[in-house]
């Protein structure tokens, strides 16, 4: 709950960014903002919703939550540090409002070298803190999911009977682990060659700016994989409730989560086919990059098929997880086009690029965590949200969404460059559909701060199985008592006992 | 697998072990950057990197490492100990803050030689400084930690806590012996 409060709280922050970015460019000409400014902008609300929304949202609020309960666990492996992983959030929080106060810095999330380290005049120093921060808060939430899935299974419950979600955010936990503190050792060489001003990173000073993207790259693309394996656990759980079948082919999804985890720890060069690493590197990063391509279809293709023959009810969760599904599609095909080093070298850093990851990270984990929410509100708060509003929420969201970064995709094939303030007028219409879509979104999502908002007080109580849903979660009190459960379950079968027929 | 209930003492220290050597697999991976960038910037200037170990106090280094292997032998006698483990902590405790010394006073007499470093010999001292200064401040917290097993009741009998303890005590050793032929050995005969 209080990481759902922090982070809620962030997200707004993000966002308020973001729109303030799509206002700037509804005109071509700079009026709104100045180029500063806009620079400034980009870097917060990729910051924020990187580090302080995306990764941590599936996994601290709904992983902390759920884990344990659907694993029958009375509570995480080691509850304190589970507190003390928030306490880190929050310090973390501090510093990047500090940096906020401070001015901001311009240098993109990315913060690449030399600029961030020698050019840059913005408070680096502080957002790199932050960031170093966080990343231990979620270094500290990766360790205990997984010791509490090795060691605090219910009596029965192999690991074939594990929930998918449970699944999702172990692999998930397992990148955590791995990829975050190189990225915070990264961080600290910037620091120090800033503070030093001696260049690891610097050419003229006998550095390599090369070495920083390969690491910065080496923990920034695994993370994709951290912001969207939770969001297909939770589709994986809402779409067989929902359509009343078991989930398609259990075995290979859950081997598909810990196939696109291994991989992802491969492909770090793709973001660097035009930066000057040797051709040989980016024929087999482009390889491996198709290869994770691979393990996600037979994701799609097993959502897909748990459809078939079922008896669908489109509620809001539901909605939610249908949405995912297509969104993550048309972003994981587009990202074929990027992992294409001829495609790639003309997309580069252009608007098909923003658009790609958008899809991927807003319609895929935004997507889902606000599934997840919809979902597990009845389990966490208690209440029932009002289902008619909740729907609107999720259609007024796909809608936005797709106004807001399907054109966005035809202005990066039309060669508009990201992180520019300004553009040539041929370009604005496209632009004008962004922006419009960009106000439906931030719509889309204070309706769900709304609604959810007042079912916590005026909601009606919520049964323990509002769904009809399997799971061990479902089969203790709404919300759960202060262990979880009043006996510790036993299992005897695996997850999804839908019964088609009913 | 078998399921242990959560209240169990064995069931507690199975978590901590695993939860102990999963921070030791962030711990190393956190090394990690430091380790490729020392590849990356030797590759990239080795004569820069041999000059540079040419400044390492060799002998100190040495007997550095001797000092610190020795600890690592008292701490893994406390951990296998049965009681009275307080006098091997102790002495875990005296070497390890030997070492530290000894690396201050290292550190102290190389800096006029890095203000006069230029070019890639910087990136050098940077690294040597990073890597070397980061495995001291894990000593510290490692020599905090054998300080409290020694002041509390669990320096009175090897337990759970102290396998722990000696777990982190080993991994902060080991980054030692990879750095300790990095820095010191490398080509210094060579060139």
């Amino acid at each position: 709950m209080l990481y759902a409060a922090a982070i809620t709280t962030f997200f707004f922050v993000g966002g308020a960014a973001a729109t303030l970015i799509r206002l700037e460019l509804a005109t071509p000409a700079s009026d709104l903002v100045s180029a500063e400014t806009y620079n400034k902008l980009f870097t917060i609300h990729g910051v924020i919703m990187v580090w302080f929304f995306l990764i941590p949202s599936i996994p601290a609020v709904l992983g902390n939550f759920l884990v344990p309960l659907m694993v029958g666990a009375k509570d995480m492996a080691f509850p304190r540090l589970n507190l003390a992983s928030w306490y880190l959030y929050v310090l973390g929080g501090i510093f990047t409002v500090a940096t906020l106060l401070a001015g901001g810095v311009d240098t993109g999330w990315t913060f690449y070298t030399p600029y961030s380290t020698m050019f840059s005049n913005g408070a680096v120093l502080l957002a790199v803190c932050g960031v170093f921060v966080v990343g231990f808060s979620s270094i500290l939430t990766g360790l205990n999911i997984i010791v509490t899935v090795h060691r605090l299974r219910a009596p029965g419950l192999t690991w074939f009977r594990l929930p998918l979600f449970v699944w999702a955010n172990y692999a998930t936990s397992l990148i955590l682990l791995l990829a975050t503190p190189v990225l915070a050792m990264t961080l600290v060489l910037v620091a120090l060659e800033r503070f030093f001003y001696v260049g690891v990173f610097d050419p003229s000073r006998g550095g390599d700016p090369l070495l920083f993207q390969h690491l910065f790259w080496f923990y920034s693309h695994p993370a994709v994989y951290i912001m969207v394996l939770p969001a297909m656990g939770v589709a994986s759980e809402i779409i067989p409730c929902f359509a009343r079948r078991p989930v398609f082919g259990y075995r290979f999804m859950a081997y598909a989560i810990l196939a696109i985890a291994s991989i992802g720890f491969l492909v770090w060069g793709h973001h660097m086919f035009v930066s000057g690493q040797s051709l040989y590197a980016g024929l087999v990063f482009s390889l491996l990059s198709f290869l994770v391509a691979i393990p996600s279809a037979i994701k799609v293709f097993n959502w897909t098929a748990t459809l078939y023959k079922g008896s669908i009810t489109f509620s809001a969760p539901m909605l939610y997880a249908l949405g995912f599904v297509g969104l993550f599609t048309i972003g994981g095909m587009t990202g074929l086009f990027l992992a294409s080093i001829a495609l790639d070298v003309h997309l580069t850093d252009t608007y098909f690029v923003i658009a790609h990851f958008h899809y991927i990270m807003v319609g895929g984990s935004v997507m889902c965590y606000l599934g997840g929410i919809h979902f597990w509100w009845p389990k966490i708060s208690g209440r029932m949200y009002p289902e008619g509003w909740g729907r609107a929420g999720a259609l007024l969201i796909f809608f936005g969404f797709n106004l807001t970064f399907f054109p966005q995709y035809l202005l990066g094939w039309l060669g508009m460059p990201r992180r520019y303030h300004e553009y040539p007028p041929e370009l604005q219409l496209l632009n004008v559909f962004s922006s419009a879509g960009a106000v439906v979104l931030a719509l889309g999502y204070l309706l769900p701060l709304g609604y959810l908002g007042w079912s916590l007080f005026f909601g009606r109580k919520a049964p323990d199985n509002p769904w009809g849903a399997t799971g061990l979660e479902w089969q203790t009190a709404s919300p759960p008592p202060k262990h979880n459960f009043r006996d510790i379950p036993e299992v005897h079968a695996g997850p999804y006992g839908y019964d088609p027929a009913r | 697998m078998a399921t242990i209930p959560l209240a169990s003492a064995e069931a507690g220290a199975e978590r901590a072990r695993l939860g102990m050597w999963l921070f030791l697999a962030t711990e190393a991976m956190f090394f990690g950057p430091l380790f490729f960038g020392y590849v990356h910037s030797r590759l990239a200037d080795s004569a820069a990197f041999a000059s540079g170990s040419h400044h390492m106090h060799f002998w100190l280094g040495t007997i550095n490492t001797a000092v610190l292997l020795t600890s690592s032998f008292t701490m893994a006698i406390s951990v296998h100990g049965k009681e009275r483990i307080r006098g091997t902590l102790g002495l875990t405790f005296v070497l390890g803050a030997a070492f530290l010394l000894i690396k201050g006073y290292e550190y102290g007499s190389e800096i006029p030689e890095v203000l006069a470093a230029k070019g890639a010999e910087q990136v050098f001292y940077l690294l040597y400084f990073a890597m070397t200064g980061l495995h001291a401040i894990h000593l510290l917290i490692g020599l905090g930690l054998v300080a409290w097993l020694f002041l509390s009741a669990h320096g009175r009998r090897a337990g759970t806590p102290v396998e722990i303890v000696g777990l982190y005590w080993h991994f902060v050793d080991a980054v030692w012996l990879f750095l300790y032929p990095m820095f010191y050995l490398l080509e210094r005969y060579s060139a």
